[in-house]
């Protein structure tokens, strides 16, 4: 099978380019020696199956970062028969180091310039034709996210991998890497014959909107005034298709469901119902506000504006040791903490990394929201409801900058702060769907798993040993709140409470999955039997731990995972699972002495 | 001879010398600072934040920390 690898600098529409060609077949591939996931896809081209690797986004084959060492190992470990290197046709003056570099070492190139409208309109000229003669390869100009330009590249890559005998030694590569340097007056010959650049960019749009959205005084207010709204949209919308979703779940079990195991064991029809059924339609009602979520957040981090972020943020930020894009990060955190650690990445210092890392899992993730919005409708009135979850929010923010102030000095940052802002782009809905459908699918499969297996491991610790009333102490569940009860009585939470708590050790979404089965019952009837077990300084108590204590499982994973040491993921579980209990306990020993 | 975090905003000037040390010298010259290239300061962010610069068609956002290893001549 042919081998294609995807190679291209940050921001130039790699990753947009690739879904385009792959469809929606992308799967995550394993490499020797690499550590990071790469994406690939089986693409079928003039008959032959290729196999195409979208590589990280890079600066530089010589750079220091992790991405430019995963670039570096994989062309010295693997043969490949063809790169495709895409370049941003707006910033081909510089970028056009990169090809360059991987031309001078020998492999069979095509040369995608992508963004050629927006290069268009900033009244950049590039005869692909003379570029193409004077570097020996194809030159295609292309729109990654409009598809023009494709099949023409696909073609010359299919030209090329069909005479082509040889493929690319990776051995040789090795050494050739080590000399290179008259990289830059080449690329300034041919940028000066083939390139007409304005002397400026007759494009102002993004210049007019930096002019409000990075103003010296406004541009604070009004990153926070978007992010609230935004996440007001979320909910607003989120709020009726939830509704909904719940009315359809319901039906279906009294409707069908009921019907169809009232012939089974008792035992059986509990365990399918009452332990998979309810379980699984509490949590599911909650996937439409997961959606939005993402949909959401696909359009603000591809428009450009989370680069503007950082600059708007990296004053404070820089006071706590992290940087902008941290910040940036733990915004993201407040999606999915995986994907968040994941994006941590993009950051060289180590230190830095870990210090982030540290910090996203405090982050109010949309799991934990579901738990948050689910027991505040149940203990709090409509009109108490946003201040709670408000200071939720707030005490999110403030345990992240206590984490991070107290861990400075651990983890002390020596990586210098440079990035680029992108033009803003306003990503086609097409772009929005197809992110937002991976999205939800990562969170569905991930999810899934964890819930099914949590909510029935719940539903048997309440509901054996059989000859004890369900959820009640007797039971396994019950025993496991007694054994824990020294520890979690001073902070009020009670051992129903406590045995939800165990599972969102799990996965957050399990949470009120759980609570569903240990009151055996669900939705409203549930939230009004929880009213009457317990006061709102408990349910405070209880949503500050969930919000502090270790995240779910995932997360745990992508911290080994992404740092590499399991001393550090243990750190990360002990210091959140202490710091939760401390917080409670003030909290509810507070509240107490105060009379509430 | 000035470095960069000391330029005004909305000043222009050309890239004299770089005097940064290896990872962050390649990561500069990848993003566009290059000896001989000219650049201008958009706009700083509050309380000393980030400077935001223009190189030709790339805005870059950088701290005043790594702009003083950027030797520049004002225009």
């Amino acid at each position: 099978m042919k081998r294609i690898a995807l190679l291209g600098m940050p921001n130039t529409g790699k990753s947009t380019l690739f879904n385009r060609i792959s469809g929606a077949s992308a799967r995550v591939g394993n490499w020797p020696g690499i550590t990071v996931d790469l994406m690939s896809a089986k693409i079928l081209l003039g008959g032959h199956i290729a196999e195409l690797i979208d590589l990280p986004g890079i600066y530089d084959l010589h750079g220091f970062s992790e991405d430019e060492q995963v670039v570096r190992h994989f062309l010295t470990h693997n043969a490949v028969d063809l790169l495709i290197v895409l370049l941003n046709s707006t910033q081909i003056e510089r970028q056009l180091s990169l090809l360059l570099q991987i031309k001078r070492l020998g492999f069979p190139v095509v040369l995608a310039l992508n963004m050629t409208d927006e290069a268009k309109r900033a009244g950049i000229t590039i005869d692909t034709a003379s570029l193409s003669e004077a570097l020996k390869l194809p030159v295609i100009a292309i729109s990654a996210k409009y598809g023009d330009g494709l099949p023409k590249a696909l073609e010359a890559a299919t030209e090329i991998i069909r005479e082509q005998k040889t493929t690319s030694k990776p051995e040789s590569i090795n050494q050739l890497l080590q000399e290179d340097n008259l990289i830059e007056r080449e690329m300034e010959d041919l940028i000066q014959k083939h390139v007409q650049i304005p002397a400026t960019l007759t494009d102002d749009t993004t210049d007019k909107i930096d002019k409000i959205l990075l103003h010296k005084w406004l541009g604070l207010p009004l990153f926070f005034a978007a992010m609230f709204l935004l996440f007001q949209f979320i909910f607003t919308v989120g709020a009726p298709l939830q509704d909904g979703l719940g009315w359809l779940l319901d039906t279906l079990r009294s409707s069908l469901l009921d019907a169809l195991f009232a012939n089974t064991p008792i035992w059986f029809q509990g365990l399918m119902l009452d332990g998979i059924y309810s379980g699984i339609a509490t949590v599911a009602a909650f996937v439409p506000i997961i959606i939005l979520f993402f949909l959401v957040m696909s359009v603000v981090e591809d428009s450009g504006y989370l680069s503007r972020a950082a600059f708007l943020m990296d004053a404070i930020m820089a006071k706590m040791g992290l940087d902008g894009r941290s910040f940036v990060m733990m915004l993201m955190g407040f999606g999915c903490n995986v994907p968040a650690i994941m994006g941590t990445r993009i950051m060289r210092s180590r230190a830095m990394r870990l210090l982030t890392m540290l910090v996203i899992p405090l982050s109010l993730c949309s799991a934990r929201l579901q738990v948050f919005i689910f027991i505040i409708a149940a203990l709090f009135s409509p009109k108490h409801a946003p201040l709670v979850l408000f200071a939720l929010y707030v005490m999110s923010f403030l345990v992240m900058f206590l984490t991070a102030v107290l861990f400075q000095n651990q983890y002390k940052n020596t990586e210098p702060f440079i990035l680029e802002l992108p033009p803003y782009r306003f990503p086609t809905p097409r772009q929005i769907i197809l992110r937002g459908w991976q999205e939800v699918k990562h969170f569905l499969n991930r999810a899934s798993k964890f819930i099914i297996l949590g909510v029935v491991m719940v539903w048997l610790l309440t509901h054996f040993p059989t000859n004890v009333a369900p959820a009640s102490i007797d039971t396994y569940a019950g025993q496991i709140g007694i054994l824990f009860s020294p520890l979690l009585d001073p902070i009020g939470i009670n051992h129903e409470l406590a045995i939800a708590l165990i599972f969102g050790f799990v996965a957050k979404e399990i949470v009120v999955g759980a609570l569903a089965v240990i009151y055996g019952m669900q939705g409203d009837a549930l939230m009004a039997q929880m009213a009457t077990q317990i006061d709102w300084v408990q349910a405070m108590s209880f949503m500050l731990f969930t919000l502090i204590y270790t995240p779910c499982l995932s997360t745990i994973a992508t911290i080994k995972n992404e740092s590499k040491s399991t001393g550090f993921m243990w750190l990360s579980i002990i210091w959140s699972l202490g710091l939760a209990w401390v917080v409670s306990f003030m909290f509810y020993q507070g509240a107490k002495a105060l009379g509430y | 001879m000035q470095d960069l975090s000391q330029l005004g905003t909305g000043q222009q000037a050309i890239i004299s010398a770089i005097e940064a040390e290896e990872s962050l010298f390649h990561r500069l010259s990848a993003l566009g600072f290059r000896v001989g290239k000219p650049l201008s300061i958009m706009r700083r962010a509050n309380f000393n934040g980030p400077l935001h610069v223009r190189l030709g068609t790339t805005d870059v956002i950088l701290r005043a920390n790594e702009a003083s290893y950027i030797r520049i001549q004002p225009v």
